[in-house]
């Protein structure tokens, strides 16, 4: 095996608005790998067709050494996990319930979970720490438990590629740490690949194997943290003023705004 | 380490028996109890040695009784298992069987019939069962394409196609004056009393199909209020769940309301109470709704016919007053 995904020559658009221009790049098994860009760059578009959501329209997407189009939606599913960003919690259902949700795409046909699948979601919980939570309800839950529930649920699924919608984009600092301490732990210890669109350049500096800076459906620069994250390609990304430093944490890039007041005419 | 929700199959075993017992009980009730007086020996006798038993109360049981007693099970358990379902397909809790607007063109077909001075079976069974699927087939039209999965579209075409039949109902009924008005009412209010066997018999073969392609596709339906994108990313083909819940629903509550009436209230509170009590897996409350239901409906229109001293009350008037405090006193409950 290769690569995790292959993606080749990928365009994507909604009417007559492109928002992908004939992207191509590889992500690598056992990589945390991270998508990032301005608003309207094409970042979840690009996830939700690797993900199946969204119809491929042009160009080829291999998954595993195989085409997309060669998967059946479950044996898709047994591959590719993903958590959403908007989760809905209208019905009542545990924890529990929910994390055994991510074993459908194993289940025979009258859809019945067996012991092992008990087994395996209990795995999971543990796995996460999410375990005294399973009999509360979802509706009973903060916004860092519920996408940690989510995380669960996908982890459950034994699936070899995780991919995540901004994850981290409504939990306070010490649930952001957590949630990517996670999916680190993760991709140490199942040796699969993680794939995450995010807004949170720090974060994506300090955990992210490779990173995928995206702007206008193009790629901007792709590679390490320290490849991607320099002053002039997030510039000519993000189109605003930037400082570009290094952590004191040591060796990844830091990225400080500069607010208005305190720019000063540039040479 | 354990996990605390009991093993699903144990729990769909549990909640099974429990409901067949119940369904047993209330439909053997439902053959006991009614304007003749019988004793339950007597009653026993008929059901398990037909030929030793008094004629004239093998008719009343056989051909009275028994028709109107499966017909009641058959309505409630397809009523409460459609409001389940548009519930959980609509993801709007306010959802019943007639949400689609199929009660409206079913009722045109049925009052069209009435007027035509048809017999309740075939005739207007038959014309009810063909304006409702007359909506269908509008509401399929109406929502091609893509927007098919869009709940929104679809629950407002259904709330329009409705108020377009009322109007047709309403002038209809202004137009008639003569006795035909009392049985056109007593339909739209929902009546058993016109039960025959063959009729339960040809409604039984056609739903039993329906309840099975459901329960097949609960785990989907549990899926899907996940939301669509999650759905898709465990294996769902969300389109073909979609549009065949959608046909399966419509055409089981379209047959069993052509054979009765409107009956109200069972199909929107029966999915509620057995959430409250068994919770939202579908895969629990589909077997719960098709004999819970079924039960409870057997049970309404036993009162139904035995409450009043003459005559009886259409089976719908039950339903409700029952069903809304019950379900309010759960609801109270479960909140604390």
């Amino acid at each position: 095996m290769k690569f995790a995904i292959e993606v080749k020559n990928l365009s994507h658009s909604y009417g007559n608005r492109t928002v992908l221009k004939n992207l191509s790049f590889p992500i690598s098994m056992g990589d945390f790998f991270i998508i990032i860009g301005p608003n309207g760059s094409g970042k979840t578009t690009l996830m939700k067709t690797i993900s199946g959501i969204e119809k491929l329209q042009k160009g080829q997407l291999v998954i595993l050494d195989r085409p997309l189009q060669n998967y059946t939606r479950k044996a898709l599913a047994k591959i590719i996990a993903f958590v959403p960003q908007m989760i809905s919690v209208d019905f009542p259902f545990t924890v529990s319930e929910v994390v055994l949700m991510g074993r459908s795409p194993h289940l025979g046909i009258l859809g019945l979970e067996q012991k092992k699948d008990l087994e395996i979601a209990n795995q999971a919980m543990t796995f996460t720490g999410v375990e005294h939570l399973s009999k509360r309800r979802l509706d009973q839950l903060s916004g860092g438990e519920l996408q940690r529930v989510f995380i669960t649920r996908a982890i459950c699924q034994e699936s070899q590629i995780i991919l995540l919608d901004e994850p981290t984009a409504s939990l306070d600092l010490a649930h952001q740490v957590r949630v990517m301490d996670l999916m680190e732990k993760l991709k140490e210890e199942k040796k699969i690949a993680v794939v995450m669109v995010s807004h949170d350049v720090n974060l994506a500096a300090m955990y992210g194997d490779c990173l995928l800076l995206l702007k206008e459906g193009q790629i901007v620069s792709m590679g390490k943290p320290g490849a991607v994250l320099t002053y002039k390609t997030l510039e000519k990304a993000y189109d605003c003023m930037l400082l570009v430093d290094e952590s004191p944490l040591g060796k990844f890039p830091q990225v400080t705004l500069v607010p208005q007041k305190l720019k000063t005419p540039r040479k | 380490m354990n996990l605390k929700t009991p093993f699903l199959i144990k729990r769909l075993l549990a909640v099974s028996f429990l409901f067949l017992l119940l369904i047993f009980v209330a439909m053997f009730l439902g053959l006991s109890l009614g304007s003749t007086k019988t004793g339950l020996n007597e009653v026993l006798k008929s059901l398990l040695r037909r030929e030793e038993a008094d004629p004239v109360l093998n008719t009343i049981i056989w051909n009275i009784r028994f028709p109107r007693v499966l017909l009641a099970a058959l309505v409630g358990a397809t009523l409460s298992l459609g409001g389940l379902v548009f519930q959980a397909l609509l993801r709007n809790p306010l959802a019943e069987p007639y949400i689609l607007g199929i009660s409206g063109g079913s009722a045109i077909g049925a009052i069209i019939g009435i007027l035509m001075g048809l017999s309740r079976f075939p005739g207007v069974s038959f014309i009810s069962f063909m304006g409702s699927i007359a909506t269908l087939l509008l509401i399929l039209v109406m929502s091609s394409g893509q927007s098919i999965l869009k709940k929104d579209s679809l629950l407002l075409s259904g709330v329009m196609i409705n108020a377009f039949c009322s109007a047709i109902i309403m002038f209809l009924i202004s137009m008639t004056q003569d006795y035909r008005l009392h049985n056109i009412i007593f339909w739209l209010m929902g009546d058993l009393s016109m039960a025959t066997i063959r009729q339960a018999v040809i409604l039984t073969a056609m739903l039993f199909p329906c309840y099975i392609l459901i329960f097949w596709l609960s785990h989907s339906m549990n899926l899907l209020l996940m939301g669509k994108e999650m759905a898709q990313t465990m294996g769902v083909n969300i389109k073909a769940v979609t549009v065949t819940l959608l046909l399966t629903t419509s055409f089981m509550v379209s047959a069993t309301v052509s054979h009765c009436g409107l009956i109200g209230f069972v199909g929107l509170v029966m999915p509620h109470l057995l959430r409250l009590l068994f919770g939202p897996d579908h895969r629990v409350l589909v077997p719960a709704c098709v004999m819970g239901g079924g039960a409870y409906m057997v049970l309404c229109d036993l009162l139904a016919r035995t409450l009043p001293e003459q005559g009886e009350m259409p089976a719908g008037v039950i339903t409700a007053i029952i069903g809304a405090p019950l379900f309010i006193f759960l609801l109270k409950r479960s909140r604390q």
